[in-house]
């Protein structure tokens, strides 16, 4: 299984044709207490780049972006009770969606770990 | 000066307790100009912890202004609507600004802060009240142009000071008078909400104003800027205090259905559409005689259009500022400001909706991201009030 990150604070879980998609702790962090998590319809088709999800906090609402292109095929249903499981385990039980990849060169110039470490310090 | 907004922005000012929050782990943003701790260990504990125990806010970026000479209430009458001439020493109100179209320029605490000057026994004279002084809080965004309104319409015959030189924090929540009672004691024994006093602990000249902006009990202190730092960490050595960020201070504002300026009410609101008919003391609105008041009797008279209201909204998805209010097909309001309430679990807000639809228990609906959410006018404030009102 391969990690990927990208620039607007997403991991993307690479397993088969299944990408499992989630924000970072970085992002958890600058968010702040999530109270609500908005995730596509099952079956929704969406490019790369628009919006799949929206994250509530206490006081703003952010927009999380499809970091590549696909069909949605299953959405974390546990967020709906809980959250707060992004804050808890934003990179594990706090995934947002899993989604087909219509074209493995999608992954082309997103980043590892190391290099997403490197990018968030710098930020 | 409404250019000096936008000045703001470009140059970020640093205020007294800047480096403190820095050292507390504040998170800081840009926020009316000056850099602000926006939360410390998140807003849903810190919000938690005002309502159970006592929080310090730091809310230097307000504007804190003193105006002082013998015809100072009479002055202020002409631009405020409440009744500053029977305030007595001591007793703070809340009033408005309100422009000559009826619309609010800013909302804000006015204190008689008039001095008592003690007599001397030996030389056989009696003590009496010094020059007429009115303390005036106002809100960080609108500071400038207040001022500039106020040295506009004020007789030159009052002086008006701009103490910048001056830290304000609040102390807020159940144990704020127990905390506050060990740090300074007796000082505020005998006070009830809305009562000022003027205490000088050690070298520290200090102005407490039982009041806040939570809806818990709690004080408002002010305090020159140099001795911020050691008032905070004194303050903060008390088992039952802990500094909070503006994020919560925002969520326990709304919870306590306190409007924002800014937000809930502007120059396109009127006091009576807002709901704040209350600050509209009946001698002012028979008499007038202030900046807007003919405007403001025509809507208080003829009924407004619409009325600012609460909303509890059904589900956990919360509609914030601008979300557009549905009767049916119809769009019926706005939201001005919204949120998730950490007390309540659940989203509130606050916005305008056309007069026949105000009443308490009305249904509507809230249109977040093209979707409707049910909705149902709700009394304010969400969460009880906790003022020290006295026996």
């Amino acid at each position: 299984m391969a990690r990927y990150f990208t620039d607007e604070h997403e991991w993307i879980d690479v397993e088969g044709d299944l990408a499992t998609v989630g924000i970072t702790d970085y992002a958890q962090e600058q968010l702040g207490d999530i109270v609500f998590v908005e995730l596509p319809d099952v079956g929704t088709v969406i490019d790369k780049g628009k919006d799949a999800a929206v994250v509530e906090s206490v006081k703003a609402a952010s927009d999380v972006y499809a970091p590549i292109s696909g069909e949605i095929m299953e959405t974390n249903d546990a967020l709906e009770d809980d959250p707060a499981l992004v804050n808890t385990s934003p990179e594990e039980n706090g995934w947002f969606f899993k989604m087909t990849i219509g074209d493995k060169s999608q992954f082309e110039g997103l980043m590892d770990a190391a290099a997403y470490k490197s990018f968030c310090d710098g930020l | 000066m409404s250019d000096d907004t936008e000045d703001q922005i470009v140059e970020i000012e640093t205020l007294p307790l800047d480096a403190w929050h820095r050292k507390k782990g504040a998170r800081m943003v840009p926020f009316a100009g000056y850099h602000m701790p926006i939360q410390y260990e998140g807003i849903v504990t810190e919000h938690g912890w005002t309502r159970s125990q006592a929080g310090l806010f730091d809310v230097s970026h307000m504007g804190q202004l003193m105006v002082t000479g013998e015809t100072a209430a009479e002055e202020l009458e002409k631009l405020l609507p409440g009744a500053i001439a029977s305030l007595k020493p001591g007793k703070v109100r809340y009033s408005l600004l309100i422009d000559e179209e009826g619309g609010i320029l800013d909302d804000l605490m006015v204190t008689n802060a008039t001095p008592w000057i003690d007599g001397d026994e030996e030389a056989g004279t009696e003590g009496h009240w010094g020059e007429p002084a009115y303390y005036l809080v106002v809100n960080g965004a609108t500071k400038w142009d207040d001022i500039a309104h106020l040295r506009e319409h004020l007789d030159d015959a009052v002086t008006l000071t701009h103490m910048d030189e001056h830290a304000l924090v609040a102390l807020q929540g159940p144990n704020a008078a127990t905390a506050l009672n060990r740090v300074m004691r007796n000082v505020i024994d005998d006070m009830v909400f809305m009562e000022s006093v003027t205490h000088d602990f050690g070298e520290w000249p200090l102005r407490i104003t039982r009041s806040g902006y939570t809806g818990e009990d709690g004080f408002e202190i002010s305090v020159p800027a140099e001795f911020a730092e050691s008032l905070a960490d004194r303050l903060c050595a008390e088992i039952e205090v802990r500094p909070i960020g503006l994020g919560a201070r925002d969520s326990l504002r709304l919870e306590a259905g306190l409007p924002l300026y800014g937000h809930d009410i502007t120059t396109e609101t009127d006091p009576v559409s807002a709901d704040l008919g209350f600050a509209l003391t009946k001698r002012r609105r028979e008499e007038g005689g202030w900046m807007g008041h003919e405007k403001v009797m025509k809507v208080l008279e003829d009924g407004p259009a619409q009325k600012r209201v609460g909303l509890a909204i059904e589900g956990r998805m919360p509609a914030r500022e601008g979300a557009l209010i549905y009767s049916g097909d119809k769009q019926v309001g706005r939201i001005t400001s919204g949120g998730f309430s950490p007390t309540l679990e659940r989203p509130i807000a606050m916005g305008y909706v056309d007069t026949g639809l105000a009443k308490e228990g009305t249904e509507l609906e809230v249109e977040v991201r093209n979707k409707r959410l049910p909705a149902k006018v709700a009394s304010l404030p969400f969460v009880p009030h906790r003022y020290h009102r006295g026996k």
